[in-house]
């Protein structure tokens, strides 16, 4: 078992391609430059290929067409160019296609800046673009965990045929820390029939996202979508639990203001307040149930994010008025500290 | 009895959705007919555009995928990335190709993609009803320059071929017309060439097409073909813009 000490942004790269991926279109944009220029480098080497696209827009129908091939394929960027992004990905979407994103999230609305955040949650989790369809979503904590999903991105996108995002505040991505990459056996394989090879041997392949006839329309298309979103409900939800069997206040985080949090929980059981965290791993589907098995009077809910307040929103609509529900975090560079988290249990408990 | 006509190979028996006296019917048989003669069928991956070709896929019996409005070059980047020695050519509208899909053009030019792009440039947007283009003539009447396109508030018509033609990238440009028989003809040399050229790994390659739109043009099938022999070859002379094959 050997550790290397790499960054985040490193460890989407390193492990995509060891994950298999050889195709890899990009944009420049703070903080998740380190991707590209790792991956102009290293695809050629692997022999894959490295574009750097005219544009975020361009990158993302750059991805679509070679998923659309059936290759294993990323794109990464950050909040401005995720944006950018959202009609391919609704077409993406449409078209079933595999493929791994990823959003190292900074400061917005507009321009922001390019501090760490956690404001692109709805944008991500909600949709983004038009239509009614759904990413999954993945939030890791750290730089390990960043690694193994990535490897589980690629997996997941080819069995359910659906883009996989991978959701980080820019503090994750920068930060370095020891990691055992993850090992190509971990490569799940599934057919691919669907893909455009050319019609050798076979009758023609079309991918299409337009359903005008009246027996093949896109309410039919639509309700095939929410089978398979079903089942990835039913499958894939992830989340960690810590000290919440007695938890008089519970804090549902994710990413960095999970794992600072759960820090400010240590300290508050230490001055003797039951403090316990539900941190989501898939932040779509959504560990709903966990949270709303945990809901009760008398307990309280604390959403701790980078943003001004959107997984509260989730948090929420989990506990369905069974318990209090709080908000603690600012968007644009905020990180908390575990003293700040601390305070924040206090003042409610 | 000999066979002297048929239904080329790489079309489908689908029933086609164009209007009465459209160029797209034409210019989707000539794209099959080359593909046919090149025998490249089960080598070939299309990129329809969105506009009124969108359901291209219907009528070709080869892979084909849709692209969001103007995307199409991008996505065929991304297919021929993985596949280098695939056939792999967008069919575009002038407002998917240069108004919406202007900077995925440029771009893929520049690179010098070794595609092949099919461009239909019937002077307006057909599909959403006939609205101004890039390539809408000046002074033409469409139904949001119903005074007809002036220059001065509305820009000039976009020359495609002329605007690529200093990219190095880019191997081949011509402009050929679908207004009579005799162009027709040479409409399908100039696809042999671009086609060839990108089996030859020579690089970008584009054929714009001069088409007919009657319905949008509020014009007779026959009426339109002239529109174009008089009106739109003036200001997109046909021939070849650039050939360094
Ligand atoms: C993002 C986006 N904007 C607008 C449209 C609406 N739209 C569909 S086709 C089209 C114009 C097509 O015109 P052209 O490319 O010239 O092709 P034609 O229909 O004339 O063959 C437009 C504006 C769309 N589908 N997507």
């Amino acid at each position: 078992m050997t550790k290397i000490l790499i960054k985040g942004n490193i460890a989407i790269a390193e492990s995509a391609v060891i994950a298999g991926c050889r195709y890899y279109f990009g944009y420049p944009i703070t903080p998740q430059n380190e991707i590209p220029m790792y991956l102009s480098g290293r695809l050629p080497e692997a022999g894959g290929v490295f574009v750097q696209a005219e544009s975020e827009l361009a990158a993302i129908n750059m991805v679509f067409g070679a998923a659309a091939t059936g290759a294993r394929v990323m794109t990464t960027t950050s909040s401005p160019g995720y944006s950018l992004m959202q009609e391919g990905i609704s077409y993406i979407a449409a078209a079933e296609l595999p493929c791994v994103l990823a959003n190292i999230m900074r400061g917005g609305p507009g321009l922001g800046n390019i501090a760490p955040a956690q404001a692109d949650y709805f944008q991500a989790v909600k949709g983004g673009g038009h239509g009614d369809y759904r990413l999954i979503v993945l939030a890791p904590q750290s730089v390990q965990e960043t690694a193994d999903l990535t490897m589980e991105a690629f997996n997941l996108a080819d069995r359910y045929r659906n883009p996989v995002l991978l959701l980080l505040d820019g503090l994750l991505a920068l930060m370095s820390e020891p990691v055992e990459l993850p090992k190509p056996d971990r490569i799940e394989k599934y057919p691919k029939e669907w893909a455009l090879t050319g019609a050798k041997g076979r009758s023609r392949n079309v991918i299409r996202t337009l359903w005008l006839n009246p027996d093949d329309r896109v309410t039919k298309h639509n309700c095939h979508l929410l089978e398979k979103y079903d089942r990835i409900r039913n499958e894939l939800i992830k989340y960690e639990t810590y000290k919440t069997e007695d938890a008089d206040l519970i804090i549902v985080a994710y990413g960095t203001s999970a794992r600072v949090s759960r820090t400010g929980i240590d300290l508050a059981r230490q001055a003797g307040i039951k403090a316990g965290l539900i941190r989501p791993v898939t932040l779509w589907p959504f560990p709903e149930k966990v949270i709303r098995d945990a809901a009760g009077p008398g307990k309280k809910f604390l959403s701790v994010e980078m943003s001004m307040g959107q997984l509260v929103e989730d948090v929420r609509l989990a506990v369905n008025g069974k318990s209090e529900v709080h908000h603690f975090g600012i968007g644009g560079g905020w990180v908390p500290t575990e003293v700040e988290v601390f305070e924040k249990i206090k003042e409610l408990v | 009895m000999a066979i002297v006509f048929k239904k080329p190979r790489s079309m489908t028996d689908t029933h086609m959705h164009y209007c009465p006296g459209c160029g797209h019917g034409v210019a989707h048989r000539l794209v099959a007919e080359v593909i046919d003669e090149l025998n490249v069928r089960e080598e070939t991956i299309a990129v329809a555009p969105v506009g009124c070709a969108v359901l291209a896929y219907d009528y070709w019996d080869f892979d084909v995928t849709e692209s969001a409005h103007g995307r199409a070059p991008a996505v065929a980047t991304g297919i021929k990335r993985v596949f280098p020695d695939k056939v792999v050519f967008t069919y575009q509208g002038d407002g998917d190709l240069i108004s919406i899909g202007g900077n995925e053009l440029l771009h893929c030019a520049n690179r010098g993609e070794n595609i092949t792009v099919v461009f239909i440039n019937n002077t307006v947007y057909g599909m959403t009803g006939g609205q101004m283009a890039p390539t809408t003539l000046p002074g033409q009447k469409t139904t949001t320059t119903p005074l007809g396109r002036d220059p001065a508030t509305e820009g000039h018509p976009i020359r495609v071929c002329e605007l690529l033609s200093s990219i190095p990238g880019v191997k081949y440009l011509e402009r050929v017309s679908l207004d009579k028989t005799a162009n027709i003809i040479k409409a399908r040399k100039a696809l042999m060439k671009a086609f060839q050229a990108q089996l030859d790994k020579k690089g970008f390659s584009l054929v714009e097409m001069l088409t007919p739109c009657p319905t949008n043009w509020g014009m007779n099938a026959h009426e339109s073909l002239k529109f174009i022999s008089n009106d739109v070859i003036k200001y997109f002379p046909t021939g070849v813009i650039k050939d360094e094959l």
